[in-house]
């Protein structure tokens, strides 16, 4: 897997020279990157380094201040989101943000948004292209709620799905616009350990059964050096290494950026 | 036990006196003297007295529940509505004595005293608190001071009007007519039957609660019945009389009253009928919930087309007074169903929604009017007119949404509340009085012709609403379960979220607005026709407040919940005359309960639940 990683793999997503400020504050600092197609890549680094802000940026959300981004080859940045979205990227959230008070299969069926055609108008008239499309949407969406292990609890309402359903709901709903590349942010996060590995290995299913290029910000490192085969780290909107995780744990600067120089200087005399 | 009562105490003492507070501020604004002009039976109680007695009532029935929770004996619960009632009943009281001549000099007394019987027990607290001597006085000195200003003030006040009435003007002869139960002449016995019916009525719901399910229920169901049908024994009156002999209603109404034997066998009939719901209704759910699934979907389907027959008869049966009513409710069980898709689907709080029900009456009446004001003289009729008045408002509705789609919440809330005030103004100024009128507003609208006949009833009006609020209600239902109908929701749920999903946030918005007006477009030209003028005063903000108060009443983003809503807001004003002076008080009153109790409205809309659903389908099992 490594090697293959390491060859001369496209670029699906590269960024060149892009910065981001907030008043001032430089949350994005002219950083160069890319993620191989078909990697499972993951960003790392301290809190507010900048790794939110950076899927903002990716996503359209924030309007980048200088650089380029580039999606398999074409120039995204200055795109609105949802043409963004249509162009195969998707994503989720730190804390998720799903459609409370819609169902569980609504959720997945909106998620299916950037390849349906038809309108209000067939809506209304009941024309059977708008019915074949809605029902093709359902058996997608239920496909898609057993693949992300939820098959009957599409009728229950996002909210009421206990914690560790709705975050697989929400990588469910990101799936649904078949994307190239899917943005996950903390997939993990307060999970127990074994939800953290059954997420893992759904992850790693992800890329392996449907191909998709997955990036995650992940603050469990046992998760990162588990399942990336590229790692990005940023401190303070810069980037300060890349590559993959053997080389990332012992690098100097990583290891400063997380525990401090006295402690960097300490592992290196080991 | 000690402990136990502390609790139990203090709820009986609260509620009994809200209760009384309750009572005193419908006598202070007017209420209890206007609606004793309406006789619920006839020569036996009014609805000001029905209001009256059903205070302490309901009150000792709540106050017997909670201490039927911590678990007190039958005398202490009956102890409990003795006093609720003689709390509700004390507040009116003192007023009333306040108010006697007789006693007028108490009044003086209390006002003269109070300020140093407050400065007393405040400061004497205070010492027995271990303050300083000085310190104590000096409260003393300040309260009593602070206190007297204000009552020495107004007891400056009566002494040069001599009564209260120039403070409370509602606190009047007529008040004091109901209160006394007709012994304005004789004060203190007027007193004792007002607390004497109040106790009995206190006692009697405290009582009510501690029957067994079964006879509650039903006796709560023959109350209630029983005062609604006499409260609005107008309305039950004309319903009656399209279907029955002259005679018979005359043994049943005097004038527009419940005679006295015709409202005990009403009440007897519903608590009967109660009680049989209560025994047996259990069971009946129970063997619909029992059957199978195209067996329900069936009795479903037989109960759609009962309904749909029974609005297609509805005029028939009330008759035109009602059919007038009903077409008021219509015009807005059509906004509310517009509004819905903008505020309940999409979740764009609009309050600017009288634009577009201005915009549909007003061309309708420049286009159809044969008066001064009219364009082609009656060339145009209003069905050629209607499809007009649509794109017309959709037209508004997407110029109105343009600069406010980047708006969300409260700021668009604010910025659709302006638009809709512009709109109030440009009707009535000058600028375009050449064109529609000004403050004259346009007048001569002919009444739509249906093949030859004019429809000048209410009765034939009723079937252009009920045709324009189906076909609104079927768009409604077919987008909720649609594609367009899930963006809205997306939008309403996270905009941010939409967006990223590819969501086009800023046309599927347009949508929601451009649609949601072009119903309020048609609800304002079917008014129009219906009234015959239009007038700049029509289209005020209350319109639009109307509108969303009877969506949330009914319930956010449900339709049955909008018909209900414009049934109990606009309808019941309509009907009891009474009312609408208070209106917009019990609005008030009624949304403010309603966000406390019930905020998810009268019957709130239900998720839709999809049929194939449930359970792997066999492709499933093999895509993995």
């Amino acid at each position: 897997m490594a090697e293959k990683a390491k060859g001369g793999r496209e670029r699906i997503l590269e960024a060149k020279g892009m910065t981001k400020r907030f008043e001032g504050l430089v949350a994005v600092d002219s950083l160069d990157f890319y993620i191989p197609d078909g990697a499972i890549a993951s960003i790392i680094g301290p809190n507010g380094a900048g790794k939110t802000t950076f899927f903002n940026c990716i996503t359209g959300f924030y309007e980048i201040d200088e650089g380029e981004i580039l999606f398999n080859g074409a120039r995204i940045n200055g795109r609105s989101p949802d043409q963004i979205a249509r162009a195969g990227i998707s994503r989720t959230y730190q804390n998720i943000r799903l459609f409370n008070n819609m169902s569980a299969i609504e959720n997945i069926m909106v998620g299916q948004e950037p390849h349906l055609k038809s309108t209000w108008i067939g809506a209304i008239l009941g024309l059977p292209s708008t019915r074949q499309e809605d029902e093709l949407t359902e058996d997608r969406a239920n496909e898609l709620l057993h693949f992300v292990g939820l098959e009957g609890k599409g009728d229950m309402l996002a909210k009421n799905l206990p914690y560790g359903d709705q975050r697989r709901l929400e990588i469910g709903r990101a799936l649904a616009s078949q994307p190239k590349l899917v943005l996950l942010d903390e997939p993990t996060a307060g999970m127990n350990p074994r939800e953290t590995i059954e997420t893992t290995d759904f992850i790693r299913r992800l890329r392996d059964e449907i191909g998709i290029t997955v990036v995650l910000i992940e603050h469990d490192m046992r998760v990162v050096m588990d399942i990336s085969e590229h790692i990005t780290v940023l401190d303070y909107g810069r980037k300060i290494a890349e590559g993959l995780p053997a080389a990332i744990q012992t690098n100097p600067q990583v290891i400063e950026a997380y525990l401090g120089r006295g402690a960097a200087a300490a592992t290196m005399d080991h | 036990m000690d402990r136990m009562r502390a609790p139990a105490a203090s709820t009986v003492l609260i509620l009994g006196l809200l209760s009384g507070g309750f009572i005193l501020f419908m006598g202070a604004v007017g209420m209890i003297a206007a609606f004793h002009e309406r006789e619920v039976v006839d020569r036996f109680i009014s609805l000001g007295q029905l209001l009256i007695l059903a205070a302490p009532f309901i009150t000792a029935y709540f106050v017997a529940r909670q201490l039927g929770e911590r678990g007190e004996g039958l005398a202490r619960t009956l102890l409990a509505g003795v006093i609720v009632g003689l709390l509700t009943a004390l507040p009116s009281a003192i007023l009333l004595l306040f108010n006697s001549d007789e006693f007028r000099f108490l009044l003086f007394l209390a006002l003269r005293l109070s300020p140093f019987i407050a400065a007393t027990a405040i400061a004497w607290g205070r010492h027995r608190a271990g303050d300083d001597a000085r310190a104590v006085i000096g409260l003393w000195l300040l309260i009593a001071l602070l206190v007297g200003i204000v009552t020495f003030s107004f007891a400056l006040i009566f002494e040069i009007k001599g009564d209260l009435r120039s403070v409370l003007v509602n606190i009047n002869r007529d008040w004091v007519e109901v209160v006394t139960f007709d012994n304005r002449k004789d004060l203190p016995r007027g007193i004792a039957a007002f607390g004497a019916v109040s106790i009995v009525a206190g006692v009697a719901g405290a009582l009510l609660q501690r029957m067994p399910l079964a006879p509650r229920r039903a006796l709560i169901y023959g109350l209630s019945l029983t005062a609604l049908i006499g409260a609005f024994g107008e309305t039950a009156r004309l319903i009656l009389q399209e279907n029955l002999e002259r005679d018979t209603i005359r043994e049943i109404f005097r004038r527009d009253t419940l005679r006295q034997n015709a409202a005990l066998a009403l009440f007897v009939i519903s608590t009967v009928s109660g009680f049989l719901w209560t025994i047996y209704g259990q069971r009946a759910r129970d063997s619909f919930s029992g059957i199978g699934h195209s067996q329900r979907r069936s009795l479903i389907i037989v109960g759609v087309i009962i309904f749909v027959i029974f609005m297609l008869m509805l005029p028939w049966l009330i008759g035109r007074t009602l059919s007038d009513v009903a077409v008021t409710i219509g015009i807005f069980v059509l906004m509310g169903l517009g509004l819905n898709i903008a505020i309940g689907l999409a979740g764009l709080l609009d309050l600017g929604y009288l634009t577009n029900y201005a915009v549909g009456a007003y061309i309708l009446a420049v286009l159809t009017s044969i008066g001064p004001l009219g364009l082609f003289k009656g060339t145009f009729t209003f069905w050629m007119v209607i499809p007009i008045a649509l794109l017309a408002a959709m037209f508004a509705g997407f110029l109105f949404a343009v600069p406010v789609l980047r708006m969300r919440g409260d700021y668009l809330a604010i910025a659709t509340l302006g638009f809709g005030e512009i709109i109030g103004k440009l009707a009535i100024s000058d600028w375009l009085k050449p064109l529609i009128g000004g403050a004259q507003g346009v007048q001569a609208i002919p009444k739509p012709l249906f093949f030859g006949t004019e429809m000048k009833n209410p009765e034939q009006l009723y079937y252009i609403v009920l045709a324009a609020s189906l076909v609104m209600l079927f768009v409604s239902i077919r987008l909720n379960n649609s594609r367009t109908g899930r963006q809205w929701m997306a939008i309403r749920e996270d905009e941010d979220v939409a967006t990223a999903m590819g969501i086009d946030t800023a046309r599927a918005k347009l949508l929601a607005f451009t649609l949601s007006a072009a119903t309020g477009g048609v609800a304002g030209a079917i008014f129009a026709a219906k009234v015959g003028t239009v007038f700049p005063n029509s289209f005020t903000v209350f319109i639009s407040i109307n509108v969303l108060s009877l969506i949330i009443v009914g319930g956010i983003a449900s339709n049955p919940g909008i018909v209900v809503g414009a049934i109990v807001l606009i309808g019941m004003p309509e009907l009891l005359r009474e009312f609408s002076e208070f209106r917009f008080l019990l609005y008030g009153a009624l949304l403010i309960l309603m966000m406390i109790k019930r905020p998810q409205g009268l019957i709130p809309s239900k998720i839709v639940t999809h049929e194939h659903q449930s359970g792997v389908k066999p492709k499933l099992a093999a895509a993995d």
